[in-house]
């Protein structure tokens, strides 16, 4: 289909001979999205692989009770580096990364609006990355071996204040997520910019992909809740350098305030991740059941709807703090009526398998697996806005089992069928099926023995965040199984790197459009040329290349 | 002594338990109907050998379908709303009666503090209370504070968790109807021990409660063979921190140590109170519990075998 393949094998032929380090600096100077967009997504790989790493060396530790392979200074550390690199360095450049490579592509633009603020955005988030985690070995530390931070990932005060973490651990936390939180908010006005202004000719918001809907949608998301969470990191810094008082209990701040701060940006955060997750499976899921979306124009008034209420719903997080009851009924409320637009989505994604011819590429398993999975997340979610029930349940292992069935049934799910669906494009070879399968049957396995276990701890009154806990309590058994659960992501993990390594070595060409799919970005050769498209397509409809290869019945009457 | 939140004895965890079951019945309801609907579409609708590779009618949505699927959940999620704000005022709002006992509990990194304003006890890390009957309520009314940070008050038996915060007074009820000791921890993360700030609440009958009130209320023993140890704790670092009612001992960085042997454990949970415990304790706390912030007293072997001897008279 594309007159621009001879071209591009020319250009991959004359790459292939030029000296590594000249690659390397195109690579380091580059301002092109796409490779940008890649740089993004590794990063949050390996940045996965660091987290996972952490978290399977907390498993061994809870394995068993009592145990003593890594003394409490040490765990508290773990969990802490896990949780804010889950968030900030692997779920937040994968979704970002996906949406520098993807949007200029399906919107038909060359580029994003201002490249060079792109760069700018990711080599300051890889910078606070590699600064958060040079607290591992650098810092002259308490304990001497680093100075990790040890204060959870979402810092309480007072426990952040000089008088409870003395050294530098909290400083490498405050400080390298305001600077990623920079490079972050750069990218999300770049997006926001690119969206709305460059799209191509008969591009109308209204045929927009649903996956740059979400992008728009997060992108707005993270100019309003970013900045206060940098402001509130800004005012830790005051307390803790220049003698302020905004968090210090003891010279009447408030403990409460941090929260506050805290949560007007977190529990957005975790829509900012997962709404991207939804456009990954809005795009995969059409495509493998050969049928259009099903409620396209509902499917993205409850994206945005979801991004609206978010900004409302923090003080869930705080049910247990004490707020009075009219709040937390409140807060109920709000927190509920996010269920209604999330249900529509999974009906809708519902409605489209329903009828279609459905194939099982290891894109579409790992989004049928989210289905189940986001499901099972949904639905705690409610358990958990009932504020009673939630006073049981908070800051217990059912709510990490919850937000583990969010963030990796959810998010880590949809990106592996993000990552199988459009590796083809971005490198011009497929990923191999069969390592495909045994990642996905290996990482569904080991995932649900872990995370569906987990839950029951939590209502056996087992909290969050404990080092050890003692054998009398009945929570050994279910924390032995969690564990085992850990092997089995381990090896699907390996697969995945092996499978995308292989592939890069020697895996079948993809040509342009290998899954016979209807957006933008399949009109292009694989991988796109630098500029995108050779001549930028005219769009009448939300399926552009479905009109194309059916022009006996084009969508947009239809729409 | 699993402390499970499907084993209530109080009557706010009771229901907490009851809107538990509520939530959990709609919610296998809601999950049965979806998933079952998505393993048929699966199932059904997957592509078959043979298959003409003709693509199938393709269906753009329907109004009707679409406005069903937003009015059902609302509807349900206005009925679990009236019920959840229903529980909330019925526990949060409940009045403190007459014959109510008061407890403060203040925690510390990592240890709790309990207090009975009204009886002038002072104890730690195990909260003793009496029997409730539902006929004729006796519950226990809690005022929680934080000497440093924020801690988390949980036994899942008896109620909903409840932040113990700086700088701030939270109040939380319990009314425990069966005799027994009820297990729970700090449930908010507060720094390098918070795994080892173990709380329990022993329920008594009203008169058991009565006869421990009063020993707690005496002054600390005077054991006469226990006077050498005695003399070398006044003299030591200890009363700094911990005071001995009827001694020079007044210190309240850590725990009240004028009943400590009627406890059953110590370092807030993490082993059990006995005269070994006691004395690796006294030797090296961070034998038992690292990072507790007591300090090793670097005591010779017969000093330290005096102080554990006198600590040991403390009944």
């Amino acid at each position: 289909m594309s007159v621009l393949s001879g071209t591009v094998d020319a250009r991959r032929r004359a790459e292939a001979h030029r000296p590594w380090l000249a690659v390397l600096h195109d690579w380091v100077v580059t301002v092109d999205h796409k490779r940008l967009g890649i740089m993004y997504v590794v990063t949050g790989i390996v940045f996965l692989i660091v987290a996972g790493l952490e978290a399977s060396t907390m498993r061994l530790q809870l394995a068993f009770p009592a145990l003593n392979l890594v003394p409490p200074e040490t765990f508290n550390r773990l969990f802490t580096m896990h949780g804010t690199t889950m968030v900030f360095l692997v779920g937040i450049p994968i979704v970002f990364g996906f949406g520098n490579y993807l949007v200029p592509l399906m919107i038909g633009a060359r580029d994003l609006a201002f490249p060079r603020l792109n760069a700018f955005g990711f080599w300051v988030l890889l910078f606070g990355g590699l600064l958060l985690h040079f607290s591992f070995i650098g810092g002259d530390g308490l304990y001497g071996a680093g100075s990790a931070p040890a204060v959870g990932w979402f810092a309480y005060a007072p426990l952040t204040s000089q008088a409870f973490t003395r050294g530098n651990a909290t400083d490498y936390w405050n400080l390298a997520l305001l600077v990623a939180g920079f490079g972050t908010i750069a990218t999300a006005i770049n997006l926001l910019t690119t969206i709305l202004t460059m799209r191509g000719p008969g591009m109308t918001l209204g045929r927009m992909p649903v996956f740059v809907w979400e992008m728009l949608t997060i992108s707005s998301l993270t100019l309003i809740i970013l900045p206060p969470l940098s402001a509130a990191q800004i005012m830790l810094g005051l307390d803790r350098y220049l003698g302020a008082h905004f968090f210090d209990t003891q010279a009447g701040g408030s403990a409460v305030m941090w929260q506050h701060f805290f949560w007007f940006f977190g529990h957005p955060e975790v829509y900012i991740l997962i709404l991207p997750g939804f456009g990954f499976a809005s795009e995969i899921i059409p495509v493998f059941s050969r049928k259009v979306l099903f409620g396209y124009v509902t499917l993205v008034a409850a994206s945005v709807g979801i991004g609206l209420i978010a900004m409302g719903t923090w003080a869930h997080h705080m049910f247990v703090v004490g707020l009075g009851s009219a709040l937390n009924t409140a807060f109920a409320a709000s927190t509920m009526l996010v269920a209604v637009p999330t249900g529509i989505k999974i009906f809708n994604w519902l409605g489209t398998i329903y009828g279609g011819k459905i194939r099982f590429s290891t894109a579409m398993l790992f989004c049928c697996a989210f289905l189940f999975q986001f499901l099972c997340a949904g639905l705690t979610g409610i358990m958990l806005s009932v504020a009673p029930f939630d006073w049981q349940l908070s800051d217990s292992y059912f709510v990490v089992a919850h937000f583990h069935f969010v963030l990796i049934g959810g998010l880590i799910f949809t990106i592996f069928a993000a990552i199988y669906y459009w590796f083809p494009k971005a490198t011009g070879r497929m990923l191999s099926e069969r390592l495909g399968r045994w990642h996905f049957w290996l990482f569904v396995i080991g995932f649900n023995v872990t995370f569906l276990t987990m839950h029951i701890p939590g209502l056996l009154g087992m909290p969050r965040r404990i080092y050890t806990y003692a054998g009398d309590r009945g929570w050994e058994t279910w924390n032995l199984i969690v564990s085992l659960g850990v092997p089995f992501q381990i090896a699907a993990i390996l697969i995945f790197v092996v499978n995308i390594v292989m592939a890069l070595r020697r895996g079948q060409p993809a040509g342009d459009d290998p899954w016979d799919a209807w957006t933008l970005e399949w009109a292009t050769a694989s991988p796109p040329p630098p500029y995108n498209f050779e001549v930028v397509p005219v769009v009448s409809s939300r399926r552009p290349l479905w009109d194309l290869k059916h022009p006996d019945d084009p969508d947009g009457p239809h729409e | 002594m699993t402390p499970s939140i499907f084993a209530p004895v109080s009557t706010p965890a009771f229901a907490i338990r009851d809107v538990a079951f509520f939530v959990l019945g709609i919610t296998a309801v809601i999950f049965l109907v979806v998933a079952g609907v998505a393993v048929f579409a699966l199932v059904r609708f997957r592509r078959r050998r043979g298959d003409d590779g003709r693509e199938p009618p393709q269906v753009y949505g329907s109004q009707q379908i679409e406005l069903a699927w937003t009015l059902v959940p609302l509807l349900i999620v206005v009925v679990l709303f009236l019920v959840t704000a229903r529980y909330i005022y019925a526990i949060e709002r409940r009045p403190q009666p007459p014959e109510a006992l008061e407890v403060t509990i203040v925690g510390h990194q990592w240890w709790w503090e309990i207090r009975y304003p009204k009886l002038g006890i002072v104890t730690a890390n195990e909260i003793h209370v009496p029997e409730s009957d539902p006929a004729n309520p006796t519950p226990t009314f809690i005022t929680l504070e934080s000497a440093d940070v924020i801690h988390s008050f949980w036994i899942p038996q008896l109620a909903g968790k409840m932040d113990v915060i700086p700088n701030k007074t939270n109040r939380v009820w319990i009314d425990p109807q069966r005799t027994g000791t009820y297990v729970g921890q700090c449930a908010e993360y507060c720094g390098l021990q918070h795994a080892g700030m173990r709380l329990a609440v022993t329920v008594h009958t009203r008169d058991d409660f009565g006869r421990w009130a009063a020993e707690q209320q005496a002054h600390a023993r005077d054991d006469v063979e226990a006077r050498e140890g005695r003399e070398l704790f006044s003299s030591l670092a200890c009363i700094n921190c911990h005071t001995v009612r009827g001694t020079t001992a007044n210190g309240v960085f850590g725990p009240d140590l004028t009943h400590l042997m009627s406890r059953s454990t110590i370092g807030a949970g993490v082993a059990p109170n006995t005269p070994k415990t006691l004395r690796a304790w006294v030797a090296d706390p961070a034998s038992l519990k690292p990072g507790a912030l007591m300090p090793a007293m670097k005591l010779s072997r017969d000093d330290l075998d005096k102080v554990t001897a006198y600590l040991s008279t403390l009944r």
